[in-house]
């Protein structure tokens, strides 16, 4: 039973430099990286210690508060180090590649013919189950849960995403066998959003859903609330189509292979395109001779809505699968405040670039105003598709007040949901820091 | 560059301001000018890497120039009833007519900025926060809303009480319950009566007030209203030649200044419409049963007299005092307009109603918006135990 779904409300950030739809060649990176702090609120136990050799899916940490979950390294090499920040907090496992690409070996099968439990553990034990994100709260998925539903977006809405019906269109198969998969491990439904005409259509055993509107159509919590929004004590699960594909290539190879084509976009890159790269790779490579290296660049691993800001030296995150870059804009503007503005990209309708609209537009990283209390009122709702009144769920947040949390909505979003409410905020208020403060008191109070 | 240069000054004086600098008391005023002249170099640490250009300073620069139009007319007719008193409108140029409004009005406008900026800066001061840019539109709604002859100390003083009481009292901008401006316009209603209403306190005679031409009345066409004597030109009131506050008679330039909110979307055309319909609705209502002359106003005249266009589209807009969802703007928006010709015209004590019909809805805005919300988490509820049942 396929539905289309209109979304209205919302915005499409206009963003100059979209990747090309070619796959350019860069060389081969040496150095990888698992990041703890990819994956909210995790306690990682460490299993491994410099200069062990390893491989793509051998252990390199477990979570603690279920040890069964597994983070396995995304390449073959050895260990070169384990960086730790503030009290000994791991920030990275750095992995040295030996460009072999081995990987430990797993079992070849049929999904189909497999049982939930058997998948399960073919997850866990391959390290790809961290790539399932449980709602509410997009943690890790717990493994002693049965999700209500599992939910795929198939497009990215976010600025300068990557084309998943470029990148993957090719691997219509693989996809199958992951849904296939993920079909075993709930007693609901598969349920895949897709733009109308998407290459996807022909995927079996799950529930298509087409949506139309503008960002943020793509994030699946828009598309879960639209479809079969998530009531008190629900829990679903939500994966990336890219990591589908990652789960459907265990199954056909036996074989744990986390390369993938991700976008490199964003103004101050000079040739904006795709690039295969290995999940968790260091983008120094990537990035050489590839920006304008004007200084002042911010990169940005994931997106420019939600991503993490990461070092010309860093990794790329778990999740991502483009790296922007943008102008940092640390620079001061004479009365910036009063400017006409016709060349400043705004949601709101007090710039002359409303009038004279271009195709694209160079942003930057600058706040463009002060922290100020609450003032405009009916901003957020214009950009968030769904029936939440996200002042008062973050004014609950900010006081603190659980039941007002929970009867307000916050089973239903995530940050990335409501990232967009950060970026036309008037105000600047730290909307996606807001949240993840209450979801991380939620999980202490339902603990 | 220029803003290069300028940032250089206040970074090198900034240490003289800082804690245990000399100039310390004043860090407010210093970090006020310094983010008027620029915008900053402040990049995003957390969350959206990318943020809107727009800004609280901006939304309140584009409130000041709607209300443009208004002080400009304003000026103007504070010239133009001076003239028309001592019966020379005839022989004075349209230039000296606005430049008598001008000078009349100036003084007023600056004793509202100095008094509510200064206390501003005091209060950002005492509490560390950066300066609210809230008073750059308040500083110039309360001079508009006073009638011209108000003593310029009574409006420092209402400035004062309306910056203190009403606001800083409750946290500063985006904390208020009341609408600044319209606590300092009530402040003086009811602590000095006398100067806020009756015939002579709109027309500024000055040296001139023995040479008003015979038959002169300084009434409101709403104070007459209420003496049931109906004498107005309903075009007059529509252009905003007739007496009142400084800037509420020209419902022309008012609409002006709506159109550029609304096109910019910075007032809520919601709250502009659903007051304008109740004020229709209950204007019909009074027409049907009407039993004296004030009752008899056509409906739509309301629109046009006393301080409802301005109230409508510049105060009731205001998105702190207002109701905060979209629903209930169009219930609170509605219910100011019904109280506020229910107020002008029964009750006797008050020909004009709009200021008190905003202040009170300004209170049950958020009984409003607490039922709006209460629909919400009830439909989510509803939806929870559907989905248990089944």
């Amino acid at each position: 039973m396929s539905k289309t779904i209109k979304i209205k409300k919302g915005f499409d950030i206009k963003l100059k430099g979209k990747a090309e739809t070619i796959v350019g060649s860069t060389p081969a990176e040496r150095l990888y990286a698992l990041k703890p702090a990819d994956f909210p609120g995790l306690k990682p136990k460490l299993l491994v210690k410099a200069d062990d050799t390893i491989k793509a899916g051998s252990p390199l940490f477990i979570d603690k508060s279920q040890p069964e979950v597994v983070f396995t390294s995304p390449v073959s090499g050895k260990v070169v180090a384990i960086n730790r920040g503030e009290r000994r907090r791991i920030l990275e496992v750095e992995i040295e590649s030996d460009e072999k690409f081995e990987s430990e070996t797993f079992s070849i099968a049929e999904p189909k013919s497999l049982k939930g439990e058997q998948i399960k553990d073919a997850l866990l034990k391959s390290g790809l189950w961290p790539f399932i994100v449980q709602r509410p709260f997009g943690v890790v998925a717990s493994t002693k849960i049965v999700p209500r539903d599992i939910f795929v977006s198939g497009f990215d809405t976010a600025p300068l995403a990557t084309d998943y019906e470029f990148t993957l269109a090719s691997e219509t198969d693989t996809l199958q066998a992951g849904f296939d998969a993920l079909s075993k491990l709930t007693t609901g439904k598969v349920f895949l959003g897709l733009r109308q005409g998407s290459k996807f259509g022909s995927i079996k055993g799950v529930e298509i859903n087409h949506f139309d509107g503008p960002h943020p159509a793509g994030n699946v919590g828009i598309q879960i609330h639209k479809t079969a929004p998530i009531n008190k004590g629900d829990v679903v699960w939500t994966l990336s189509l890219q990591a589908v594909l990652f789960i459907g290539r265990l199954f056909k190879t036996g074989k744990l292979d986390l390369s993938k084509t991700i976008a490199l976009a964003g103004s101050e890159v000079e040739k904006p395109q795709y690039y295969k790269v290995y999940s968790g790779c260091s983008v120094q490579n990537l990035l050489k001779g590839k920006t304008q290296n004007k200084v002042g660049e911010r990169i940005i691993s994931g997106n420019v809505l939600t991503g993490t800001q990461i070092e010309p030296d860093g990794y790329l995150g778990f999740f991502h699968n483009q790296i922007s870059v943008i102008p940092e804009g640390n620079q001061i503007e004479a009365f910036g405040w009063a400017a006409p503005g016709f060349t400043k990209f705004s949601a709101s309708k007090t710039f002359f670039s409303k009038l004279l609209p271009k195709k694209e537009y160079i942003l930057d990283a600058n706040l463009h105003g002060g922290e100020r209390a609450f003032v405009v009122s009916g901003q957020y709702e214009k950009v968030l598709p769904m029936d939440i009144l996200p002042v008062y769920l973050l004014k609950s947040i900010i006081v603190n007040d659980f039941d007002k949390m929970e009867q307000l909505g916050i089973y239903e979003v995530l940050e990335e949901d409501m990232a967009l409410c950060e970026y036309v905020c008037t105000s600047k208020i730290e909307v996606q820091e807001i949240l993840r403060k209450g979801f991380s008191t939620m999980l202490k109070e339902l603990a | 560059m220029f803003g290069q240069g300028i940032k250089n000054f206040f970074d090198k004086h900034r240490p003289k301001f800082e804690k245990g600098g000399k100039l310390h008391p004043f860090q407010s005023v210093f970090e006020g000018f310094e983010t008027f002249l620029y915008v900053s170099d402040a990049t995003t640490k957390k969350g959206s890497h990318i943020r809107d250009y727009i800004d609280l300073k901006r939304t309140m620069i584009f409130v000041v120039i709607a209300l443009v139009p208004t002080l400009l007319f304003g000026m103007y007719n504070i010239g133009f009833q001076h003239f028309k008193a001592i019966g020379e409108i005839a022989d004075t140029s349209f230039f000296e007519v606005f430049i008598y409004g001008f000078l009349r009005v100036l003084p007023s406008l600056v004793v509202s900025y100095l008094v509510g900026l200064g206390i501003e800066f005091t209060f950002a001061q005492i509490k560390g926060h950066e300066i609210n840019e809230g008073y750059l539109v308040s500083g110039i709604l309360i001079p508009l809303v006073l009638p011209i002859n108000t003593p310029l100390w009574m409006t420092a003083i209402a400035v004062a009480f309306s910056v203190i009481i009403a606001k800083e009292a409750f946290g500063g901008t985006g904390m208020n319950i009341w609408n600044p401006a319209l606590i300092a316009r009530a402040f003086l209603f009811f602590a000095y009566p006398s100067h806020m209403s009756g015939e002579s306190v709109w027309i500024r005679l000055g040296d001139n007030a023995d040479k008003v031409v015979d038959g002169f009345s300084g009434a409101t066409p709403l104070g007459l209203a209420l003496n049931g004597v109906l004498d107005y030109n309903i075009w007059d009131a529509f252009w905003g030649f007739i007496p009142g506050s400084v800037g509420e008679t020209s419902t022309f330039a008012i609409l002006l200044g709506a159109a550029f909110l609304i096109i910019t979307g910075i007032g809520s055309w919601k709250i502009m419409l659903s007051t304008t319909l109740g004020a229709l609705f209950v204007g019909i209502l009074l027409n049907t049963f009407a039993v004296n002359a004030f009752m008899e106003i056509p409906f739509w005249h309301h629109l046009f007299l006393g301080g409802f266009a301005f109230g409508a589209v510049f105060m009731a807009t205001d998105p702190v005092s207002a109701s905060q969802t979209e629903t209930g703007k169009w219930i609170y928006g509605f219910l100011i307009g019904v109280m506020a010709i229910i107020i002008r015209v029964l009750n006797p004590a008050y020909p004009e109603g709009m200021m008190l019909a905003i202040l009170l809805m300004n209170t049950f805005a958020p009984l409003i918006d607490h039922y709006v919300v209460q629909g919400n988490i009830r439909k989510r509820i509803k939806r929870a135990t559907v989905k248990v049942q089944s």
